[in-house]
């Protein structure tokens, strides 16, 4: 038994076609909407029991994270509701996939027999998603953050290269000069930038997706090697792998959207001087 | 050897040596973490953000390997 590199379509909706990971996402996302519902009916102040206080342990938790990353209690506040959301959503998907692990649930299919589920996130589909929604996200929080000449100025410094210009007439002609081909060099690197704007997507939709693909396969490998004992003994030392490869695959997507959006943020460079404080 | 199993070798060959480099690397990274940690407990929590911006960094470099299996 194999996993395929795509998600299997088990039925159609009308025209859209339903894989089996994206019946898991819809699990996921159900999960993760009835536990906010639930905690928001019973929110008290005083101190708190149950679900708030454990829920009130992860925000805190959350939050020392995040404030590692952007160095700020009132920025690691604002983008509390991002990554509060991409994470238990993703560590939910991650998870869901051993629940059900490839095949003990199978269901028949006009020529062969599926697995029903699927990790939502051993689908590129689903982590190419997530991936464009947190750097497109950082663009439009950092365009609204600096305005659209700063935040683009990061990007192709054309301000850098026309103050080099302007500086013709009142430095000497050699520190100019020099001055243009740095604000040149500087334009190319901002091309660069572009570029690993794309790479982003690229990188982190891939790493989720690869991360728990590839443990879906190894779970299905190991299952088959089984012989005459239940296939679902030998696989367990590696469930414990994957629940740690999960953990720490949604840690990583969290922490590196959190990045990104902490960057786009920051002011250019050239503006404050090399005083940054990181 | 004809071309569809020279298409399989490349794959592998292409996964398995462009593992190599984040694999050295991701070593090293936690490595040092761990050297870290073992000088001065209290930082723990200070060095695992850090750490994992690191390795999922290293760790980009065996994507764009499995990008190209991907694609071969």
């Amino acid at each position: 038994m194999t996993v395929p590199v795509a998600a299997e379509k088990i039925f159609d909706l009308g025209p859209l076609p339903v894989t089996n990971s994206l019946l898991m996402g819809w699990v996921a996302v159900i999960l993760v909407g009835l536990l906010a519902w639930r905690l928001n009916r019973s929110l008290s102040n005083g101190a708190p029991r149950g679900l708030q206080n454990w829920m009130e342990w992860l925000v805190e938790q959350i939050l020392s994270y995040m404030d590692q990353v952007t160095g700020d209690r009132v920025r690691s506040r604002r983008f509390l509701p991002i990554i509060g959301t991409l994470f238990p959503l993703i560590l939910l998907s991650n998870w869901l996939g051993l629940v059900a692990f490839s095949f003990p649930v199978l269901v028949s299919h006009p020529t062969e027999h599926l697995p029903l589920f699927r990790a939502a996130t051993a689908d590129l589909n689903m982590t190419l998603g997530l991936a464009l929604f947190s750097v497109l996200l950082s663009h439009i929080v950092g365009f609204t953050a600096l305005g659209f000449w700063k935040y683009g100025g990061k990007f192709i410094k054309l301000g850098a290269f026309f103050r080099a210009f302007a500086a013709f007439g009142k430095k000497p002609l050699g520190e100019a000069t020099i001055g243009v081909f740095v604000a040149l060099v500087d334009m190319v690197v901002g091309v660069l930038e572009v570029i690993s704007e794309v790479a982003k997507v690229i990188s982190l939709s891939l790493r989720l997706f690869g991360n728990i693909y590839a443990g879906e396969v190894l779970l299905t490998i190991i299952a088959s090697l089984t012989g005459k004992l239940p296939p679902f003994i030998l696989p367990i030392p590696f469930m414990f792998l994957e629940v740690l490869v999960g953990l720490v695959q949604a840690a990583v997507f969290s922490i590196l959207s959190l990045v990104y959006l902490s960057m786009a943020v920051d002011e250019p460079h050239g503006a404050e001087a090399g005083e940054h404080a990181h | 050897m004809d071309a569809e199993s020279m298409k399989y070798l490349a794959k592998g060959l292409a996964i398995g040596i462009g593992g190599i480099g984040p694999a050295v690397a991701i070593g090293l990274i936690v490595s040092k973490a761990m050297e870290a940690i073992g000088r001065n407990p209290e930082a723990t929590g200070r060095l695992f953000v850090p750490m994992l911006i690191g390795a999922a960094l290293a760790e980009a470099i065996a994507i764009y390997a499995l990008v190209v299996v991907f694609t071969l």
